[in-house]
């Protein structure tokens, strides 16, 4: 393995930070005026990098298998879905973000920045295979994370929400950090085929305590139940676009890196941590729904619905098998379009004066006033409660026909018929929208970039979103065999 | 391959309901009027070029554009049934909401039209996975029409409405996916003729008879429907009445008995306590009731209750009087409501104590709906007797109890029907304002005419629309045969006596000789 192999299968992490530490010092020099275009070469950067992940998709697994630098990353096609899912996602975020930056007057050429610091994190998580990678790419991504969180400077709930976020998400990140000296300690390997190597030799209780920190601290990344509660907090103080980040990009590489770690290294050992992970999944589903249920603030319960959503993302997982992660990654594509359409008519959402609205008196009777917004949230909605034949249902049916498939009946069964007390947060979301009479005045204009947007996400979630199946099938089916063996 | 006419069905409402979102308020009402009378027309192609003893799965369209599951379509007879009284009932719906609907006209046009699709296509699905994508999408347009458009305490009939059902029907998904990973396959005539193992099928019974017992609605889970029906526009309440509770005994007829005969058998009796209970229940509330929706909404569920006690009689005769019941039921609690609607929309109250004696001012109105008291009676001669008699009499044959105890429901029907015509049409006009209304007018007419046409015909020549789906039931019954339960009503057969009862003992011949 030559060193150009390595940096040809790293090239979007590359590209991505070449281009960022580029654009630091254009901000640097020129302040805010450039913030413009700053946003516009992040954006095109990070579609750049989607695009060559792309094109390494099934490529990069020909050669040497993805491996790059010594086995401390792998570009393989699970890595390379991962990677543009993020990396459109964050893109499709830059473009809704300045417009609400604006109106504050606080938007500044660092933000986008701080995105691509944060998506060349992400990346490196998705694709490591080294836990020295995968600490390093976690912390550049959490650490870009925490200042977003605190962008609006002015804002004290902004301020708080970073701070909350700082941390718990250090306290996470020790927590995984002693895992991975326990699991290194038992294996005398940080590699994960060493790891899975030395398990499968002897797993020891003193490994297996390595085993639940790590995933324990992984939870917490993905807000998953009893790991959650930072969320709401965050995700309400924190600037809307950047809360419409941190429900999409972050959390499916952190996902995808939970996929990764559970079944490449651990994945010898599914039956020690089968247990936690439908712990984790059922009480996911049930507290993210009745939590929701309560919540007046949008963000907040957006909040909910994503720790309700991570709940049937671990279903797939705790099936254990390459159907089950190719099920949560099919699950993690459509919930990206969901959210990222969810927030993005929230950004749209504003009173003539420019304020946004996030409570649902500010949303009553909107299909008056903004009938086609009223409506692009009518289908998002169902789509988040997973009524077909909105695209949302194939999610759930993927990981629910991965649990059946697994012989997880009850867990499928329970998951289920829990996911019916979520329908009724989002049929409330409707019945303030379409039911009630208008409260509020609301602005009649939005800019084209939103409404691009809204439509690409809606058109995905819509019916028409079935036609997508088979070949998201196949992406996942593939993404989950390069490092899943079929067992 | 042949003119997909089920997928130009499919396309034609999904196409006007489009339409009808960017439409004002006089071109969507034409435009959905044109969309479902054009359907209409495809259904009456469909049903004459239906080939009666033919194929048993005919119009079949399959395409594989999706993972896991294939857009197939086809019907039998049975479907085909159920699709003509859906494309039957849209237009007179659509008519119905005329003038009373006048807020958001469009989009209320739309929701109805998207429901004709979905109704269509639970009807015509031939893949298991298909059939429940319509099955459960048709809970956000009835959500809409109900939240949107509905009575005071809409909001509270419409969470009841989408909750119910749903969680009523998520079980059955995971019921399908293990059917599916079990047998190997989504296509449901395949999985009609696949044996599960019995123990398995006791489970997959209870999982898909949570969702269609709701949506039947079977007592004790039926208290949705009350609600839903006196909340919902009145051709809302007729789409509900006429087609969606039909969705249950479809289910059941398509599902349950064929792919579960073991376990439906072992269930029978847990059908049949529940629906004598619905029968005597039900109709006793029907007789208490001072709104005139909510007492053909529990009319229904006496209604149905027969559709299920006929089904789960394991012959020819129960499923074939079940159906008709159903086909019957879904026109005559439709024409009801339609009834209700027309004076609803003059007086805007349902309170029965408020009208009276419009048989005096209103004498076709009258007409009409003693036709239709008559029919949900069950008169012969229109088209709930046929259906009814027939349910009764395959049920007599497995369990003469059951029998005894729907027939009772049969009078109590006749009881509280009467006594809603005596209130509503006869007597005194005690209120001035309901004895100045008009009478039908022709938009009126154009609605309640055809439905009373074919109630006639149903109850007349009920064999025009026995004869496309006895070859269907006949296959169903051998299916079940094996499974078929046994209540008191066997005949036995004892020892014969040894002579005739005017045999004179030899003893006695003795007696008589001396």
């Amino acid at each position: 393995m030559s060193y150009a192999t390595s940096f040809y299968l790293t090239g979007a992490e590359i590209g991505l930070s070449l281009a960022a530490l580029a654009l630091l010092l254009v901000a640097a020099w020129t302040g805010t005026k450039s913030a413009r275009i700053v946003t516009i070469l992040s954006v095109a950067a990070l579609v750049g990098a989607a695009i060559f992940s792309m094109g390494l998709f099934d490529r990069a697994a020909g050669e040497v298998a993805g491996r790059a630098y010594g086995d401390l990353y792998r570009a393989d096609a699970f890595g390379s879905f991962a990677k543009i899912l993020i990396y459109l996602a964050a893109a499709a975020i830059l473009v809704v973000t300045p417009r609400f930056f604006t109106q504050r007057a606080s938007y500044r050429a660092e933000y986008p920045v701080l995105m691509l610091f944060n998506a060349v994190g992400m990346g490196m998580m998705v694709s490591a295979t080294d836990l020295m990678t995968l600490y390093i790419g976690l912390e550049m991504s959490s650490l870009s994370s925490y200042v977003l969180a605190s962008f609006l400077k002015e804002d004290s709930r902004s301020s708080e929400a970073g701070l909350k976020y700082f941390v718990l998400g250090a306290l996470a990140s020790g927590i995984i950090l002693y895992g991975v000296s326990l699991v290194y300690g038992f294996t005398g390997s940080t590699n994960y085929e060493g790891i899975r190597a030395a398990f499968d030799a002897g797993f020891s209780t003193g490994a297996l305590f390595g085993v639940v920190f790590v995933l324990a601290g992984l939870a917490f990344k993905v807000s998953a139940v009893p790991f959650h509660m930072w969320t709401p907090d965050v995700y309400e103080g924190a600037p809307t676009p950047v809360t419409a980040f941190f429900a999409t990009a972050p959390k499916v590489a952190a996902m995808a890196m939970l996929l990764r770690m559970a079944m490449d290294p651990f994945g010898g050992e599914v039956d020690s941590w089968r247990q936690i992970v439908i712990f984790a999944a059922l009480a996911s589903i049930v507290v993210g729904a009745l939590g929701a249920i309560g919540q007046q603030n949008l963000k907040r319960l957006l909040a909910y619905s994503s720790i309700n959503n991570v709940g049937f993302i671990l279903i797939g997982l705790a099936a254990a098998t390459p159907a089950g992660v190719a099920a949560s990654l099919t699950y993690l594509a459509i919930y990206v379009a969901m959210v990222l359409g969810s927030f993005t008519a929230l950004l749209m959402l504003r009173d003539p004066a420019g304020n946004n609205l996030e409570t649902f008196t500010d949303i009553s009777g909107l299909s008056t006033k903004r009938p086609a917004l009223a409506w692009a949230l009518l289908a998002l909605m169902f789509s988040l409660a997973g009524i077909p034949p909105l695209f949302g249902f194939w999610g759930k049916f993927v990981v629910f026909q991965a649990a059946v498939q697994a012989d997880l009946v009850a867990l499928a069964a329970i998951g289920i018929a829990a996911s019916v007390i979520g329908a009724f947060y989002y049929l409330k979301f409707i019945k303030v929208m379409f039911f009630d009479e208008p409260l509020r005045e609301i602005e009649t204009e939005s800019p084209a970039s939103h409404w691009a947007v809204l439509a690409i996400c809606v058109a995905i979630i819509s019916p028409l979103g079935y036609l997508l199946t088979l070949p998201l099938g196949d992406w996942t089916a593939q993404a989950a065999a390069s490092f899943v063996a079929a067992m | 391959m042949e003119f997909p006419i089920l997928s130009l069905m499919l396309a034609v409402p999904l196409v006007g309901a489009i339409a009808c979102l960017f439409l004002g308020a006089q071109s969507a009402r034409m435009v959905a009027l044109v969309a479902t009378l054009a359907n209409l027309a495809l259904g009456v192609v469909l049903w004459l070029n239906y080939d009666i003893g033919g194929a048993q799965w005919q119009f079949v369209e399959r395409a594989e554009i999706f993972a896991g599951f294939s857009y197939a379509l086809g019907i039998d007879g049975i479907a085909l049934m159920l699709i003509m009284l859906s494309v039957f009932l849209m237009p007179i719906c659509i008519l119905a909401s005329w003038d009373s609907i006048t807020k958001r006209v469009g989009e209320y046009m739309s929701a109805f039209l998207l429901m004709e699709v979905l109704m269509i296509g639970v009807f015509a699905a031939q893949d298991m996975f298909l059939f429940y994508i319509f099955f459960e999408a048709g809970l956000i347009p009835m959500y809409l029409i109900i939240g949107v458009w509905g009575g005071d305490n809409r909001i509270y009939a419409s969470y009841k409405f989408f909750l119910y059902t749903l969680l009523g029907s998520v079980l059955m998904l995971i019921a399908m996916m293990w059917m599916v990973n079990e047998a190997g396959t989504t296509d449901i005539p395949t999985l009609l003729n696949y044996d599960f193992d019995p123990q398995a099928q006791t489970w997959l019974w209870l999982a898909f008879f949570a969702s269609f017992a709701v949506k039947m609605p079977m007592w004790p889970v039926h208290t949705w429907l009350p609600d839903a029906h006196v909340q919902a526009p009145t051709a809302g309440s007729v789409i509900l009445a006429g087609v969606l509770l039909k969705l249950g005994g479809y289910g059941f007829i398509r599902f349950s008995l064929p792919m579960f005969p073991e376990a439906s058998a072992q269930f029978t009796w847990l059908v049949f306590i529940l629906s004598m209970i619905a029968v005597i229940y039900t109709s006793l509330v029907a007789l208490v009731q001072n709104d005139m929706k909510k007492l053909i909404a529990y009319s229904s569920v006496a209604h149905m209750a027969i559709v299920t006690a006929g089904l789960f009689a394991f012959n020819a005769q129960g499923l074939e009087g079940a159906m008709m019941v159903m086909l019957g039921h879904g026109l005559v609690s439709g024409a009801l409501f339609l009834c209700v609607g027309v004076i609803y929309d003059r007086l805007h109250t349902r309170e029965i104590a408020r009208y009276g004696g419009l048989a005096i001012n209103m004498p076709k109105y009258a007409l009409f709906f003693m036709l239709f008291t008559m029919a949900s009676v069950g008169l012969p001669g229109t088209s709930n007797f046929v259906g009814e008699f027939l349910a009764l009499a395959g049920l007599y044959k497995v369990s003469t109890l059951v029998t005894l105890v729907c027939t009772t429901g049969i009078i109590l029907g006749a009881a509280y029907m009467l006594y809603l015509y005596r209130r509503v049409a006869f007597g005194e006009q005690v209120n001035e304002d309901a004895a100045r209304m008009p009478d039908l007018n022709a938009r009126e007419w154009a609605m309640l005419a055809p439905i009373a046409a074919a109630v006639l015909w149903m109850g007349v020549y009920p064999e025009s629309f026995l004869a496309p789906m006895r070859q269907d039931i006949a296959a169903l019954e051998a299916r079940i045969a094996r499974a078929a339960p046994h209540f008191d009503a066997d005949n036995v057969i004892g020892t014969p006596r040894e002579h005739n009862a005017n045999y004179v003992a030899a003893a006695h011949g003795e007696e008589g000789a001396h």
